[in-house]
């Protein structure tokens, strides 16, 4: 299969970027579109010129570090699914492919396709976790976890923090992955002692890394290859109320 | 592909070469071979990890391997559908299922799996002591970047239990207590230890940039994996290990000489950053040859061919080889081999025998 | 949370408008009525609008503030946009709100405080001494491009409470993966339900199924 790939070059995170245009000439359907790129850098170093950066690392769509919008679509048109998971037979033979970064300000490009989401680590620093020591492993019927309890934290923590959600939202939110970060460990008896403290100081932090705001598109859940619900940020919504309100009234 | 597949498939390949072009459904049930359940028939297609990987190697290389290129061999649903109906292992597996057709493009419910052994984990890691700090002061390895808690075959779960058990039960006990030590103190960045380490990676950064030559990262890269793969895979041989140990100096001699890796040491450099880790794969490929050809016996996964039971399986020398083999790194190259320190391992409750899963 | 809040109320507000004019449809005796009574309130009238000035103030202010943010949180556009899930309303709520703001402006100064068309102030009182609210929509109505105007506003507002009307349980939580579906269909089918029940109005008007209590 043969492709007209027009590729965002940004020579560093000052410069201004534009689209270049390459042709994929030769591509098997098989190849993934990473793979693709990898072919397509090879020969962009056989002519001399400067290969492509872009992020990827297990390429089986469990890292969340490949991140490319691919035709306007966050990880490409194959949902669910990360940019590794996608393969050339999904597009046409001498189709136009169009690769754009993830583009939200708190996300800045690092260089050509490469991001930088330190500010999700920094929304999960702020209490995607529990300070409480583990100690020896307890006996496991000992503290009783009903069973949609432990699938909805399951489902939650199944985010794998690529950032599609916020590069895919209209407004540039992050609402998505908040809200599974703070669901998975609001679910569970481990993560109860800091509730009110971990969504406030996480919906902080959230706010001023500079995200959007959620207006309730739901374009985040389509986009998500772990497919995670858009019913984890009512969710997230309503923890953060019960916050406020226990904040509030002195607790 | 999940081994836990393995639970309802069916592995084979064609008896004959010449089938091996046919459509899987094309070839009836007398001319397949279901290898693993021929060898082990009482464990059959749930042998082990190094065991039906290096089975389906085996075949594969007697010419028998199916799909473009001819590795792969079948690993076959359709009599678990029958028996236990499509949804079921739909249940079971529908996830598998799906990431298999978005690779291929095809219907494992109607056409068997094509899967092949690929390296996955290695085995061994960092040399840790008993707090797991290595042997620099300060410097923890936890998880499966250390070289503790290995089998035969690292499964995901024992992966994942070292992982854990290390970062719940160990380390909040040992690395506050090493810290403890520390407090006040800050390793200070002008001593002279700092300016010549430094220097030193300057160096070497520069020294790659500078080469310019013609052959590319990634060509060097997968010679050095189809190496490995070759001579020290699945299953080795003191010849084998032997041409690797003169192969890899060479490789590695290419690669200071005749790589190109663009772009500068200021900006964000994706083929710099690769060139640092291919420079030390190829250091560490040398390191993991030298630690096979050492270990003189069948061990795991470690399989010497020249050393194997009757069935097929590995032997071991407990009398030479019931010890942990730990490198010490002495410098870059062949100028510096590393040396070896023998941990010999002893076993009070539970004694070493040997398995069979015939 | 504001926003959903007070977009409640303005919606319950919709609501109550739709319900009191449809009393058209009753005759004129029964609006002009239902007007008086509204009238006969006097200090609570004059609350309740304030109120809802103020609802529809704050509103406003939250979420243009709150667009400010979501611009700012994406400087640089996609040269390339395709949406896989946000429905076009739900991406153009500040637009078709800013319209449905204009077109209000404009129905308060038609309808309530009477001073785009001259001739309302011709209107008699009706047999009962109440102010013929029936005629006066009657003649509002009898304009094409009055009621162009209006049921454009009403699309709008329609398309605007498409996504609305079930986008505040999401905000306000009150929602899981069940409901939620349910609840964004059950939004659209409140939307343009309302916007045929206002629209009834001055179609029924221009097809002359309406006709003026009196003669100007």
């Amino acid at each position: 299969m043969n492709f007209r790939l027009r590729v965002w070059r940004q020579p560093n995170a000052k410069a201004r970027g534009k689209l270049v245009d390459y042709e994929a000439r030769d591509i098997s359907p098989n190849t993934s579109f990473l793979e693709m790129l990898d072919i397509l850098n090879d020969n962009l170093l056989g002519r001399g010129e400067e290969p492509i950066a872009f992020d990827s690392d297990c390429r089986e769509g469990i890292c969340g570090v490949c991140s490319l919008t691919i035709n306007g679509e966050a990880h490409g048109p194959d949902h669910p699914g990360a940019v590794c998971e996608l393969y050339m037979r999904k597009f046409r033979d001498g189709a136009t492919i169009i690769v754009e970064p993830f583009r939200v300000r708190s996300f800045p490009i690092i260089k050509d396709l490469v991001i930088d989401r330190r500010a999700l680590d920094r929304i999960v620093q702020a209490g995607g976790f529990i300070s409480a020591r583990a100690g020896s492993a307890p006996e496991a019927n000992s503290i009783p976890i009903p069973k949609h309890d432990a699938d909805l934290a399951m489902e939650a923590a199944a985010c794998i923090g690529c950032g599609a959600c916020a590069a895919a939202c209209p407004n540039g939110s992050a609402m998505l992955f908040t809200a599974a970060k703070v669901s998975h460990l609001s679910l569970l008896p481990q993560g109860n002692p800091e509730r009110v403290a971990r969504v406030l100081k996480m919906v902080q932090v959230m706010d001023a890394e500079g995200f959007g705001n959620c207006t309730n598109t739901y374009e985040c859940e389509a986009v998500c290859p772990a497919e995670i619900s858009a019913s984890f940020i009512a969710k997230l919504n309503r923890e953060y109320a019960r916050a406020s309100l226990r904040r509030g009234a002195g607790e | 592909m999940s081994e836990s597949l393995r639970n309802d498939g069916r592995v084979w390949v064609p008896k004959r070469k010449e089938d091996r072009e046919k459509a899987p459904g094309e070839i009836p049930e007398t001319d397949r071979d279901y290898y693993l359940e021929r060898k082990y028939p009482s464990y059959g297609n749930l042998a082990p990890r190094d065991i039906s990987s290096r089975a389906a190697k085996e075949v594969c290389d007697e010419g028998r391997g199916v799909g473009p290129g001819g590795r792969g061999v079948y690993l076959d649903f359709a009599d678990a559908i029958k028996r236990l109906g499509k949804n079921v292992i739909r249940e079971r597996y529908g996830n598998l299922f799906e990431v298999y057709e978005k690779i291929t493009g095809e219907d494992a419910y109607k056409r068997p799996m094509r899967i092949y052994p690929a390296v996955h984990y290695t085995m061994g890691g960092l040399w840790v002591d008993y707090n797991l700090m290595s042997n620099v002061p300060g410097l923890f390895v936890i998880g499966e970047a250390n070289f503790s808690d290995h089998g035969a075959n690292r499964l995901g779960a024992s992966a994942l239990m070292q992982g854990l058990g290390d970062g719940y039960f160990i380390l909040p006990y040992t690395l506050p207590n090493y810290l403890a030590g520390q407090m006040g103190k800050r390793p200070p960045d002008d001593s002279p230890e700092f300016h010549k380490a430094e220097a030193e990676v300057r160096a070497r950064v520069k020294k790659m940039l500078d080469i310019d030559g013609k052959r590319s990262l990634d060509s060097i890269h997968r010679e050095l994996g189809l190496l490995l793969w070759d001579k020290c895979g699945m299953s080795r041989h003191a010849k084998g290990l032997r041409e690797a140990l003169v192969k890899i100096p060479e490789l590695r001699e290419t690669f200071w000489r005749e790589v190109r890796v663009p772009g500068n040491d200021e900006d964000f450099n994706q083929s710099l950053e690769r060139a640092g880790r291919v420079a030390d794969f190829l250091e560490f490929a040398e390191l993991m040859c030298t630690d096979a050809l050492a270990r003189n016996e069948s061990c795991g996964a470690h399989f010497r061919e020249e050393h194997q039971t009757p069935e097929g399986e590995a032997l071991r020398d407990d009398e030479k080889h019931a010890a942990v083999f730990a490198w010490e790194f002495q410098g870059d190259g062949q100028l510096a081999s590393p040396k070896l320190h023998r941990e010999p391992l002893h076993f009070e409750t539970v004694h070493l025998t040997q398995r069979s899963y015939k | 949370m504001i926003v959903a809040i007070t977009g409640i109320i303005l919606i319950l507000f919709v609501i109550g408008h739709l319900l009191g004019n449809l009393q058209i449809f009753l005759g004129p005796d029964w609006l002009n009525g239902y007007s008086q009574h509204l009238r006969d309130l006097g200090p609570l009238l004059w609350l309740i609008r304030i109120f809802l000035l103020l609802t529809v103030i704050i509103h406003i202010y939250v979420t243009i503030h709150l667009a400010i943010e979501n611009r700012r949180a994406r400087p640089e556009p996609y040269i390339d946009k395709q949406y896989a899930k946000a429905t076009f309303a739900s991406r153009h709520m500040v637009m078709s709100g800013l319209i449905v703001l204009a077109f209000i402006v404009y129905h308060l100064a038609h309808f309530t405080v009477r001073i785009t068309d001259a001739r309302f102030a011709l209107l008699r009182p009706d047999s009962l001494g109440h102010y013929d609210v029936y005629s006066m929509m009657v003649y509002g109505f009898q304009s094409y491009l009055v009621s162009g105007f209006y049921v454009l506003g009403l699309f709008l507002l329609a398309l605007h409470l498409s996504h609305g009307s079930s986008s505040f349980f999401q905000s306000l939580g009150l929602n899981d993966k069940k409901l939620t579906p349910r609840l964004a269909v059950g939004g659209r089918i409140f939307a343009w339900l309302l916007f045929a029940g206002y629209t009834s109005i001055p179609a029924a008007v221009l097809l002359g199924l309406v006709k003026p209590a009196q003669q100007l």
